[in-house]
């Protein structure tokens, strides 16, 4: 009766050692490096580089986001981002956090070049070097590359930095959803 | 019999087109004012060539496309530029964009006109560039550059070119008046495209609804290899795509182009452009619209020139603006409603409907899908309406797109049969417009975080770079010093050894010499006094010599009686002086 246990005990250990051993052997062979949540939760930010959630850029917010912080601190993203960030971390959505700022229309830096004195301090707090120039010669920003993070226009000595918002062009411009009134003159020009 | 295919879906629609085809094609009359928007074409904008004030000829060049993407813009009728500026363009959003207006100076006057008399001697390319330089765009719809669309990629070989003169839309009738009247003109275009293409197969299809233009056609392409294929009318065969497929049984591939599967389609306007171009050396500065309706008391088709406001052909059909409800640019199915008749017309406009109340009335009010599938059976692209209208509405564009939303053509089809009169079409549009603006933003995000990372990169690559240059310095300088410090321990050591060894070694003398006991006296002369002896020995020998020189010299001098007896004798005696004194110096050294 001993010797029938003791063979069983016997095979269930060489099992656990030979799955163990596959376990961890897999463990290291395939080994992630970096958190993949975090990657995909930098891709839904708006890359902005901000820092109005009170992170320096993105990416650290998302890592926080990883390890647990609330959703809602990305002005620039607004709703849509945090229902994105919502649905892929299968969260409640919050209501933006207004602490760190309002959602705005997009806006772009626009450097009035006549004024400039040519410091380079903006060009050293933008973020994503969208800005162009060199000491004691005009600055100008790169309009197609600047995020609109505002983070140029308080180091600016002379303050020659406007943000301005993105006007819709003709361009840009794209079909709305129809109104969904149950009045038909409400629905004047839906066409198609 | 030509074999012919028919698509899924399609419908019926009343045609409407009777109204414009009872009298020939209208040539319009020369409106006060010409405006002709920079961006007529799909690609980028043209760039003004031209100054407010200049005087241009017909004909001439006034914008120019520096992109490779994009056809110019020349002056439709000779006459002055007025403006350069925002004017309200043919464009669903009732948007302003960049135009130059003209006004014209009623003389016509034309510029240089260069006719190719034979094409067929000059390089493919030369004609394709000539197509683009004379500002040949799709006149069908879409406002492609046609140079750009007769040159399929390398590896694309066209083996059937068809001339859509399908027209499948209701009240439109401009191509049909067009095959009607100028068939011959057609088919020369036709000639040009086919040379340049060398397609296997050329073919003109109609809509059956058009017999007069089907026998015109006829006529012209006799003799020819040209077929002439009358398709069944149904909405919408003068799709790309759907008369593709009823001509060849090939399906366009989803996001692919025709000429993937070897075939190009061009309409027929676009056909008589290109021979207007080639023939007669006139770049594209008109184009025929129908204008129609039951709002204008005399419906018809007009030669216009580009350029012209809608206002001033609706005023030459006579237009009753009491009865007018809706203004419409394109078809009933696909245009879209105008907000101001102060809108010129374009490259791709073909068709103007002045609609009265009754006869295009306000959509009724939508009303909840009933899922009974209609939109599904007449959808040519053989997609689920019913489906994308549900994710467009609740903004699942994800599922939309992987739905194919992209294929959609928005014919309308969908919307035509709905019982619940639910706009698809426009929800469509919209999810489609969502999805490419989160696309362009997903791109910028993407280069902005590329942009980002990079200065990242940079600035710790700097950090660091300057933190190895400040650990550099800082080692060099501390080996510097501690060579520096080095060198000063040693050498003073080195002094203080032998000078210490030379002290030891005086003192053990003085002592072995017990005589004299003074510590600082013996070790200073001690240390001159072994060069000192030998040197005043030597220097003793030296002047004793000098001496026995100088005397034997004197002696000689005297035996001769010399002049220089004197002098001799002051040397002999400074030389005894000399000996003298080393003498004394010596003894002094001994003691």
């Amino acid at each position: 009766m001993w010797t029938s246990l003791l063979i069983a005990v016997g095979v269930l250990l060489v099992l656990a050692v030979i799955f163990g051993g596959l376990l961890g052997f897999a463990s290291e062979r395939f080994k992630v490096e970096g958190n993949p949540l975090v990657d995909e939760i930098d891709s839904l930010l708006p890359q902005t580089q901000c820092g109005q959630c009170g992170f320096p850029g993105c990416r650290p917010y998302a890592e926080s986001i990883a390890n647990g912080d609330a959703i809602n601190k990305c002005p620039p993203g607004g709703e849509t981002t945090i229902r994105a960030l919502a649905d892929l971390l299968d969260v409640e959505p919050q209501p933006l956090d207004a602490e760190h700022g309002v959602e705005q229309a997009k806006r772009v830096a626009v450097i009035r070049e006549d004024e400039c004195i040519g410091c380079t301090k903006c060009i050293q707090a933008c973020p994503v070097d969208a800005i162009l120039g060199a000491a004691k010669q005009m600055h100008t920003v790169i309009e197609s590359e600047c995020t609109g993070c505002d983070l140029c226009v308080d180091p600016c000595p002379v303050d020659c930095i406007d943000m301005i918002t993105i006007e819709p062009d003709i361009r840009s411009w794209t079909w709305s959803p129809p109104r969904s009134g149950i009045i038909a003159t409400d629905r004047a020009g839906a066409g198609a | 019999m030509t074999q012919l295919w028919d698509f899924s879906g399609g419908i019926h629609p009343e045609q409407h087109k009777h109204l414009s085809t009872a009298c020939p094609i209208r040539q319009s009359s020369l409106p006060e004012r010409l405006i002709l928007p920079l961006q007529q074409h799909i690609g980028a904008p043209a760039e003004a060539c031209v100054a407010v004030g200049d005087r241009v000829l017909k004909g001439e060049v006034i914008a120019t496309v520096p992109g490779a993407v994009g056809v110019p813009v020349h002056a439709p009728t000779s006459g002055t530029i007025e403006a350069i500026s925002m004017h309200p363009v043919p464009h669903p959003s009732g948007m302003s964009d960049r135009c130059i207006t003209i006004a014209p100076d009623g003389l016509d006057q034309w510029t240089g006109r260069e006719p190719i008399a034979d094409y067929h001697a000059l390089d493919r390319d030369t004609v394709l560039e000539r197509i683009r330089q004379y500002g040949i765009a799709g006149l069908g719809g879409a406002g492609f550059p046609t140079n750009i669309k007769l040159r399929p990629p390398k590896d694309r070989k066209v083996s059937t070119l068809i001339l859509n003169g399908a027209e499948c839309e209701p009240y439109i009738t401009a191509d049909d008046m067009t095959m009607r009247e100028r068939a011959d003109e057609i088919v020369a275009g036709l000639r040009v495209m086919a040379w340049v293409l060398r397609p296997e197969r050329c073919v003109i299809a109609i809509e059956d609804n058009k017999p007069e233009a089907i026998e015109a056609v006829k006529i012209a392409t006799e003799n020819t290899r040209t077929e002439v294929v009358v398709i069944p009318t149904k909405y919408p065969s003068g799709g790309e795509k759907q008369l593709i497929q009823i001509l060849t049984g090939m399906e366009v591939p989803s996001g692919g182009i025709p000429a993937d599967i070897g075939v190009m389609c061009q309409n027929t306007g676009t056909a008589i452009a290109v021979s207007r171009a080639i023939h007669q050396g006139e770049p594209l500065i008109s184009r025929v619209v129908t204008v129609t309706g039951r709002a204008v008391s005399s419906p018809g088709t007009f030669d216009v020139l580009l350029g012209t406001p809608v206002e001033h052909l609706l005023a030459q059909t006579g237009l009753d603006s009491q009865q007018l409800h809706r203004l419409i640019l394109g078809g009933p199915m696909m245009g879209y409603t105008l907000e101001t008749p102060g809108v010129p017309v374009v490259k791709t406009t073909n068709c103007l409907i002045a609609a009265t109340a009754e006869e295009l009335p306000a959509p009724p009010p939508e009303q909840p899908c009933i899922r009974c599938g209609m939109c599904a059976e007449v959808c040519p692209m053989e997609l689920l309406p019913q489906q994308l209208f549900w994710h467009s509405r609740a903004g699942e564009l994800e599922k939309a797109e992987h739905l194919n939303l992209f294929d959609c053509i928005e014919c309308g089809a969908c919307s035509y049969v709905c019982p619940s009169s639910i706009p698809l079409v426009q929800y469509y549009r919209a999810a489609k417009g969502e999805i490419r603006v989160q696309q362009a933003e997903l791109l910028k995000a993407d280069r902005a975080r590329e942009r980002f990372e990079a200065r990242q990169a940079r600035l710790e690559r700097e950090q660091h770079e300057k933190e190895q240059r400040r650990k550099d310095r800082a080692k060099a300088a501390a080996e510097a010093q501690a060579k520096q410090q080095a060198k000063a321990e040693d050498q003073p050591s080195d002094d203080h050894a032998a000078r210490s060894t030379l002290v030891a070694a005086a003192l053990a003398r003085k002592k072995a010499k017990a005589g004299k006991t003074d510590a600082a006296g013996p070790a200073t002369t001690d240390q001159a006094e072994p060069p000192d002896l030998e040197a005043l020995e030597k220097q003793l020998a030296q002047a004793t010599a000098k001496l026995n020189t100088m005397q034997s010299m004197l002696e000689d001098a005297r035996a001769e009686n010399a002049d220089n007896v004197e002098q001799l004798e002051r040397a002999v005696a400074k030389n005894h002086d000399r000996v003298k004194r080393a003498e004394t110096a010596l003894a002094g050294a001994r003691n």
